[in-house]
């Protein structure tokens, strides 16, 4: 029977029942996915965000191999819209649905998700502006 | 300490002189028109000051450190001010403007293909067609002749000499060649 702390990985290698199959793992505990979602968040949920912190959050959070949460999004455009720029806002729209690369289901999604707030804070969409085209 | 550096110019027509054949002699003539121009021209053009924040359009980096458009004209500056209230009081147009005050490209506009596949493929072919010039003109006027033995008589008296030796004669060789008919298998 195994612990259950194995598969927390949360136990020292000494402790493990068969030596022979002892590897070196990190130990380091991984984020889950709603733990990354909330610390992004947050960062962006920051009330006196300035210019810098938002270019900063969201060039990392597009280097990323994913596309951002509807929430975090969400988050973001709010502090574009603290930060008086409506132009990076649209930006940020851009970004995530090239980010989507291939999987053209996406984009769609967050903007359903998102269009609360985009009508709230009267952010158009690329599409609505005609910059989706050439 | 002087130094004297040769400008292409000069460089070519010492080298003309060892190279004969057609290739070297339009070589010089195509970049002679250059040479002038190249000994005069020593400042870089255009330097980017590096210590400044820059802009880029880049698919990866969404955010630049600096607005495309820095200087604002009244007009802007009254379009910002708008900014400062409600996105809803904005016409598109406006929209649209705050965006091309602050970006140079659309992501649709930075991913537009180019036509510069066609240039490099062109450029390869051209090359390809000069190369096949030169290796043309090598085997007219470089390569000694052919050896003697290479000739249709001398092939001839080797084969029958080889299939007299009966060389390979279980796989290779001698073994395709039908003795009794006088003929390949």
């Amino acid at each position: 029977m195994t612990h259950a702390s194995v598969f927390r990985g949360n136990h020292k290698c000494t402790t493990m029942r068969t030596p022979l199959a002892s590897r070196c793992y990190s130990h380091a505990k991984v984020e889950t996915d709603e733990e990354f979602d909330a610390r992004w968040v947050t960062y962006f949920s920051k009330p006196d965000i300035d210019a810098w912190e938002l270019k900063k959050g969201m060039n990392t959070l597009i280097g990323y191999d994913l596309v951002p949460e509807p929430k975090i999004l969400d988050s973001a455009l709010r502090a574009c819209r603290r930060l008086n720029d409506l132009a990076s806002a649209i930006r940020i729209l851009e970004a995530v649905k090239d980010k989507s690369g291939p999987h053209k289901d996406i984009y769609p999604y967050l903007i359903q998700e998102l269009q609360p707030t985009l009508i709230e804070l009267g952010i158009s969409t690329p599409e609505d502006l005609g910059m989706d085209k050439l | 300490m002087v130094v004297r550096v040769l400008n292409l110019n000069q460089m070519l027509h010492l080298t003309a002189g060892r190279v004969g054949g057609l290739f070297s002699r339009r070589a010089v003539v195509g970049l002679t028109n250059s040479g002038a121009r190249m000994s005069s021209h020593h400042e870089v053009s255009d330097q980017v000051d590096m210590s400044q924040p820059m802009y880029w359009d880049r698919l990866d980096t969404p955010l630049p450190d600096r607005a495309w458009i820095d200087v604002l004209d009244s007009k802007d500056k009254s379009l910002k001010q708008k900014e400062k209230g409600p996105w809803t009081a904005l016409s598109k147009e406006e929209k649209i403007a705050l965006y091309r005050l602050k970006f140079n490209h659309t992501y649709p506009e930075m991913k537009k293909p180019s036509h510069e596949w066609k240039t490099v493929i062109g450029g390869m072919f051209i090359f390809f067609g000069i190369t096949g010039l030169v290796v043309f003109w090598q085997g007219h006027y470089v390569y000694p002749p052919q050896p003697h033995t290479f000739g249709e008589e001398w092939q001839a008296k080797q084969i029958q000499r080889m299939l007299d030796m009966r060389v390979n004669p279980i796989e290779g060789f001698s073994a395709k060649w039908d003795y009794k008919n006088k003929q390949w298998k």
